[in-house]
């Protein structure tokens, strides 16, 4: 297991090596000068001399490989620089975002895998019956149903009956978990209920394939008790696929919640994504591309070692 | 004769403010202020940094002045007169060629320095004479500063190279920020990113995309103020989010302005527990021709796409759904120096015959050689007004066979386009702070004079009438020379306004002291805001 974990970290390098090449150079080719926008961008009216002036300052002009390899060599000894619009730290910019964004996630995919394995799995054991339809069509509006119109529904839901609206400024969970998941709790609904009706019918699917296996029929044979089949025979294998995609869920979260962010006025890293394109802030960009390429590349490395954990088989690599 | 002129303009402007539903009372009759609190409002915009000297957008405003202080500042109460703020006296020469203000004697930083008269200096020397490095949009403002002296710690004199009628208004404007000479010294870009200021609010502070603070700074100049324990402005990028915010009282204002739409939800939903205020805006959408670019570059061009624009017809269904509502000229309507709306009527491209205007845009299009034109509109991506007004211009261009893509950026990508030249025909805007011509015509100016002016174009008789009118102190002479000026624009229709925005301010009724102006640039210290429990 050591050895497997050593290579897949080992792995990570060229990947991220490969999305940092990608997003350095395919940025400067995209129409768009970050100096222009920052100086003039406010409408202010700036002299040539002092365009040049910041272009200098901000290293854009030197060659295109010394750029490279300064951000490189700056990624290497994790410091990402400064955000080219503000002058602060990148890591700080993300930051603050970040802690927000990874909660908001965390508590989705907390909802998701609590609503949707059960409802999942008594979907599939009661397949065809009245029961069955209901969940199907919870899960079917839920991957209708966008999230942040869910999120606007519930806000106005909360303002009609209740004339409460949660607070808009994000403060910590070790500050003040009251004010904390009254804020979150919202967005983590709204986006939770796509999340687990993807999940659910993801689960459902599985254990209806996998209550036709031969395994399932011999313990029956054998006089396993049917619960005892559904958990420690079934549920074990269906569980791979959905947690495929509670991984590739979860990494999405990071950066791509940026609609509603926007509903719930959350300072997220979605938004501040949005920003950094919308101003050119390259070093911005890149830092954020970077994070969610190490946060899908993580969440794939945890979602094998589950794999590991559930299926012998791939446990001990086959033998 | 300058008294004459600010009866005059006080008159008129009365007048304008009267279009105004002012369901509030005036600040000064809303009983005596209490102190305490903290008022949470809505900013719909983050400052993209802190410097107010080369910021032109109220975002940094909004944000910033409670932190800062200026010599003069507009009295709304009465407004256009000024009063003091750091000074608390000031002379003006006969001649207009020299002004003298004494500082307040207890005005301090808030690191507890004095602020002196050798602040103001640097101040004013960084606006007028930015080092390189440094953005100041309010060079050309200055430039009829000839020196500044520093007799005394506390008295500053401004020596000017040439009289001008409306200096005194620009000393009052919201955006001149006095800085500490100790800082500037250290680093001429450091007000970019760090606040020093003498304003009634200490920084707290500034959670990036969510929200920037400030608490009471106790040993602010004016006696007694502020009410507030503090402030939070939270940016709310989303009309909606923000209407939400208002509604379950997460914000008690936003001080910029809603749309009539977002108004009715809120008045019919909140009742008197909500306070709307409108004004006239001294803002307007212009639409402004490339003429760097063919073919626009032609006036027949021009001339047929601003005539083609039916304003009284657009004034009536934007005014419905978007902050537009008149239609006027190139200042103000109902402000002192406007054209009055009969002598409107008769101008090209205001008037209510618009068959006979489209038919002479098509003609003078086919004259052109350009019958089936075809071009990109440059917008900016703000729901109100750019989005309607960008719609309804395409859907007025259709009408003459011109066919027309909407194309719509973020700010910073949309004023950076604009200054850099790179579009066909564009929506752009003229944000005001007070009513006075030399400001509202200075964006029309030749642009190599004025590079705001995003036509780019160059037009020597222009820049002669703004001069003229700009020295005139005779306020009937100077009407005049307006008209000539404003005549001469629409005919070269190098840029042309559009509509004029409408001021709709929503505050809880519990929030007093702040007063209503035709600027959401000014009034924004929060210095006599206070809570009514």
């Amino acid at each position: 297991m050591l050895g497997y974990l050593v290579n897949r970290t080992l792995l990570m390098i060229p990947t991220l090596a490969g999305v940092a090449i990608l997003i350095f150079f395919m940025l400067r080719v995209v129409p768009g000068d970050i100096v222009e926008v920052k100086m003039r961008g406010d409408g202010g009216n700036v002299t040539q001399e002092t365009l040049d002036y910041e272009r200098k300052r901000l290293g854009l002009d030197q060659p295109l490989h010394v750029q490279f390899g300064q951000w490189m060599v700056g990624v290497a000894t994790l410091d990402l620089g400064n955000s080219m619009w503000t002058d602060r730290p990148v890591v700080e910019e993300i930051g603050i975002r970040m802690e927000l964004t990874l909660q908001v996630a965390v508590m989705a995919t907390i909802i998701a895998v609590l609503v949707a394995i059960p409802l999942g799995t008594i979907s599939a054991l009661f397949k065809d019956s009245w029961i069955d339809y209901l969940v199907r069509i919870v899960t079917i509006a839920g991957l209708a149903v966008p999230s942040f119109w869910l999120g606007m529904l519930i806000i106005l839901a909360l303002l009609y009956w209740f004339n409460w609206l949660p607070p808009i400024t994000y403060t910590p969970i070790y500050v003040d978990p009251v004010a904390n998941i009254s804020q979150l709790i919202w967005p983590a609904l709204a986006v939770g209920y796509r999340y687990s009706a993807v999940v659910a019918r993801m689960v459902r699917s599985s254990i209806v394939e996998v209550m036709k296996e031969d395994y399932i029929r011999t313990a029956r044979a054998k006089g396993v008790f049917e619960k005892m089949v559904v958990s420690r025979h079934a549920m074990r294998n269906a569980m791979l696929p959905a947690i495929t995609v509670i991984g590739l869920e979860f990494a999405f979260l990071i950066g791509g919640l940026v609609v509603t962010e926007q509903v719930f006025n959350l300072n997220g890293i979605g938004r501040l994504f949005v920003q950094a394109v919308s101003r050119n802030d390259f070093t911005l960009i890149q830092s954020i591309v970077m994070l969610i390429a190490v946060v899908f590349i993580l969440s794939n490395l945890v979602v094998d070692l589950l794999y590991a954990w559930l299926d012998p088989r791939i446990r001990f690599g086959g033998r | 004769m300058d008294s004459n002129r600010r009866d005059f303009m006080k008159a008129a402007a009365f007048t304008a403010a009267g279009i105004g539903l002012l369901d509030a009372l005036p600040a000064h009759a809303q009983g005596a202020p209490k102190r305490g609190g903290t008022l949470n409002f809505a900013i719909s915009a983050e400052t993209p940094h802190y410097d107010a000297h080369g910021s032109d957008t109220f975002a940094t405003l909004h944000f910033g002045s409670p932190f800062h202080s200026t010599l003069l500042q507009f009295d709304l109460a009465n407004y256009p007169k000024v009063k003091a703020d750091l000074a608390v006296s000031w002379e003006v020469a006969g001649d207009l060629m020299t002004y003298t203000f004494k500082l307040a004697p207890n005005a301090n930083f808030h690191d507890g320095s004095p602020v002196t008269s050798a602040d103001v200096k640097a101040t004013y020397d960084r606006m007028r004479n930015p080092p390189t490095g440094v953005v100041s949009t309010r060079k050309a403002t200055f430039e009829d500063i000839d020196t500044i002296e520093t007799p005394d710690p506390k008295t500053v004199v401004f020596k000017m190279k040439a009289p001008n009628p409306a200096m005194l208004e620009h000393f009052a404007s919201p955006w001149n920020w006095i800085y500490k000479a100790s800082i500037l010294a250290g680093n001429p870009n450091a007000p970019r990113t760090a606040i020093m200021g003498s304003g009634p609010f200490r920084f707290g502070e500034h959670v990036k995309g969510s929200h920037v603070s400030g608490t009471r700074f106790d040993g602010y100049f004016k006696s007694g103020q502020p009410y507030l324990d503090g402030f939070r402005g939270v940016f709310m990028t989303q009309p909606a989010a923000m209407m939400n915010a208002l509604q379950g009282g997460q914000v008690q204002a936003e001080f910029r302005g809603v749309s009539p739409a977002e108004r009715d939800r809120i008045v019919q939903v909140m009742g008197n527990r909500i306070r709307a205020e409108e004004s006239s805006w001294t803002l307007n959408l212009m639409i402004v021709f490339n003429t760097e670019k063919k073919p626009f570059d032609d006036v027949r061009v021009r001339r047929a796409l601003h005539l083609a624009i039916d304003r009284r017809g657009g004034a009536v269904g934007l005014a419905r759904t978007a902050t537009l509502r008149d239609a006027g000229g190139l200042i103000r309507p109902g402000s002192p120096f406007a054209m009055k709306d009969e002598d409107l009527l008769k101008v090209p491209g205001f008037g209510r015959d618009m068959n006979a205007a489209r038919a002479e845009a098509r003609r003078l299009l086919r004259e052109a050689g350009v019958p089936n034109l075809t071009f990109v509109l440059h917008n900016r991506n703000l729901a109100q007004p750019y989005t309607p007004a960008g719609i309804f211009v395409v859907d007025q261009w259709r009408q003459i066979g011109v066919n027309v893509e909407h194309r719509q950026s973020e700010t910073s990508p949309y004023l950076a386009g604009m200054s850099s030249g790179n579009f066909d025909v564009a929506i752009d805007f003229s944000n005001l702070f007070m009513d006075e011509p030399s400001l509202a015509l200075a964006k029309y100016l030749s642009f190599n004079r004025a590079p705001e002016n995003r036509s780019r174009a160059i037009d020597a008789e222009m820049d002669r009438l703004y001069a003229a009118q700009a020295r005139e102190r005779d306020d009937k002479k100077r009407f005049e020379l307006i008209r000539a000026f404003e005549k001469r624009a629409l005919d070269q229709a190098y840029q042309v306004p559009l509509l004029w925005w409408h001021r709709i301010v929503l505050t809880h009724a519990n929030v007093m002291g702040w007063q209503m102006s035709p600027s959401h640039n000014l009034g924004q210290d929060l210095s006599g805001v206070w809570l009514n429990a």
